[in-house]
């Protein structure tokens, strides 16, 4: 790989994903505007809570008006996207602050989380899937491979109750969740280390699969080519064939997965977050569905949708400036 | 080739893995068509004398807080959730076939708009979208079934295309259309026929897809009503007695969900090695 890292066709490539990108976002939020346009969702009511129960109709009717509700849905979607341009996404009622300051508030937990499991599973899926494409039908290359299609269909939300009650519960070792111990009203370092094994351990659990059975193909196809017969001919050790040559060619599939993986790494913290009380942004996903925040879900879906996008460019860059075959023109 | 060194194990293994596949699949089937009718016990009896007894003879799967059998409470909840994957599965497998077999067969700007809007949606995470949806709507069995039919045409319809795509060159198309067949029928009598095998393949993946995103709403809160426990709902409901220590209302319903995904995913392998012999990824569950 060249030491200089080629700038100006990756930048030209990151600019026209981002104008491909405009039309996305606006398709997504037009959608998430139309689908509460036609759920029986009456945002009036939502605002008022108890309160619109007793309210006279007048005051309705102006509450209506103030919140722009009476306006047809493509006005009430491009005010939305005005204000949204300018950081203004709204109250939310359920959290009972802006929703700017909510996802400000919660958005590095869930970075901190996301990327230790992240971190978590590439590390274990590279090396078990190597020792598993060394010697593949072997004793351990099937208790991965059966592990991995074990834990790919089993939800993340279980396995995260069961590791609650083997750890938390039976052996007492890790907090079951929360980011500090109810006790202490201070956020520090260690307790937030402590409470950040089992979740991001889980989270990283049920990401492993896909890169642990993707390394051991791309390992054990790569075992069988010709550089890496050449290698052996030359009389290379094992180990600098396997890390240094079948490694080396058997991750190029992963770098696509890295940024791809997004929506799953979302879905996976959606219920990792919900199940271990982390004070994220899918937590607060959930709790927006639950009690029908709409600004906040709403934000919050667009924000998951940026998140994918920029995966995929991400994904892309790596690719392209690892394998120089494929270049930057996508 | 290692094939033909391991040969003889090899596809002893493969066959005892179908096998056992079928058989689990077999008594999925059987258990939750033939337990409500044949079995004379009410799964919502409760007998709060035997609250949260562990496994043992008389309970295999042990009971759960107000004393109601979990193997019982179990069986029904597959039913549940397995009826809902299945229609939600086949919803999405005709969206998808349709949407991907129009886009491939009308090609052109129809094909452009439509794979545009396929990579749009799927640039939201599907729980995410479905959550929304069913927050929206408010949960209850219409709105899970549509949040998870929506969210999943999205892969059958890229495959049905790409496979009609390159159906689409063949000779018997030609011979079809010169024969003076028109665009519709040459899409139902030639094209459809041709893909239903792959599209089968996908609504069968499909399923436990499906049953998988129904549990993860019903577990948020946002799926099915209590009454209507699904697997995702008795996990749920499951979650207060496992801090005081009880595992088996957690452990089980979850089990319930992972052997038959994986003995459905094992009958799928064989499937796709059927039907396309040379392609066998183990990537792919």
């Amino acid at each position: 790989m060249n030491p200089r890292l080629p700038w100006g066709p990756m930048g030209r490539m990151a600019g026209r994903r981002a104008l491909f990108a405009v039309p996305v976002l606006a398709a997504v939020t037009f959608g998430v505007f139309a689908v509460a346009a036609a759920s029986p969702f009456d945002p009036v009511k939502a605002y008022a809570g108890t309160a619109g129960l007793t309210a006279s109709q007048e005051n309705l009717d102006q509450l209506r008006a103030n919140l722009g509700v009476d306006q047809p849905l493509v006005s009430r979607w491009w005010n939305w996207l005005r204000s949204a341009l300018g950081g203004d996404f709204g109250d939310s009622a359920v959290m009972r602050q802006p929703v700017a300051d909510v996802i400000g508030e919660r958005l590095g937990w869930s970075v901190l989380l996301a990327a230790t499991a992240f971190a978590v599973a590439v590390l274990l899926g590279t090396g078990l899937g190597v020792l598993a494409a060394r010697r593949p039908g072997r004793l351990l290359d099937r208790c991965a491979s059966s592990a991995a299609y074990t834990l790919e269909a089993a939800p993340a939300f279980w396995l995260g109750l069961l590791a609650i009650w083997f750890f938390a519960v039976e052996l007492g070792v890790l907090p079951a969740g929360g980011l500090t111990d109810a006790a202490s009203d201070t956020v520090t370092f260690g307790q937030v280390a402590v409470h950040l094994v089992l979740p991001a351990a889980v989270l990283g659990i049920s990401q492993l699969p896909w890169f642990f059975l993707y390394v051991r193909q791309g390992v054990a196809d790569a075992l069988g080519e010709d550089p890496v017969r050449g290698a052996r001919a030359r009389g290379l050790s094992e180990r600098t064939v396997l890390l240094g040559h079948a490694l080396r060619s058997g991750m190029l599939p992963m770098l696509t997965l890295i940024g791809s993986r997004v929506p799953e790494l979302i879905t996976g913290a959606l219920l990792v977050e919900t199940v271990f009380s982390w004070p994220g942004i899918a937590a607060a996903t959930v709790q927006a569905a639950t009690s029908v925040d709409f600004p906040l879900l709403a934000a919050l879906t667009v924000l998951a949708t940026v998140a994918v996008v920029l995966g995929n460019l991400l994904s892309d860059l790596l690719y392209a400036l690892a394998d120089p075959r494929v270049g930057f023109d996508g | 080739m290692a094939e033909t060194a391991l040969g003889h194990p090899l596809r002893t293994t493969r066959r005892i893995r179908v096998t056992v596949s079928a058989g689990i699949v077999a008594a999925v089937l059987l258990a939750v068509l033939l337990v409500p009718p044949l079995v004379q016990l009410d799964q919502q009896a409760v007998d709060l004398a035997a609250r949260l007894r562990p496994p043992s003879w008389e309970h295999p799967f042990g009971t759960d807080d107000v004393g109601r059998d979990l193997l019982l409470r179990c069986v029904y909840g597959l039913r549940v959730s397995l009826l809902v994957g299945v229609v939600a599965g086949l919803t999405a497998t005709v969206i998808g076939t349709a949407v991907g077999a129009l886009a491939a067969a009308f090609g052109g700007w129809t094909d452009r708009v439509v794979m545009r809007l396929v990579d749009t949606f799927s640039s939201v995470p599907h729980l995410l979208l479905g959550i929304f949806i069913v927050a929206m709507f408010r949960p209850g069995v219409g709105p899970v079934i549509v949040s998870v039919a929506l969210t999943h045409w999205l892969s059958t319809a890229r495959i049905v295309r790409s496979e009609v795509l390159s159906l689409r060159s063949r000779p018997f198309i030609d011979a079809a259309i010169s024969g003076g067949a028109s665009r519709g029928r040459v899409v139902v009598r030639h094209l459809l026929p041709a893909v239903l095998p792959q599209a089968g393949l996908a609504a069968v993946l499909m399923v436990p897809h499906a049953m998988w995103h129904e549990s993860a709403l019903s577990f948020l809160g946002l799926g099915l009503p209590t009454h209507q426990a699904s697997l995702g709902n008795l996990v749920q409901t499951a979650r207060g007695s496992l801090l005081a220590g009880d595992w088996w209302p957690t452990l089980f319903p979850g089990l319930f969900l992972v052997i038959p995904t994986l003995a459905l995913a094992g009958l799928a392998g064989a499937w796709r090695e059927r039907i396309n012999p040379r392609r066998r990824s183990e990537l792919m569950l």
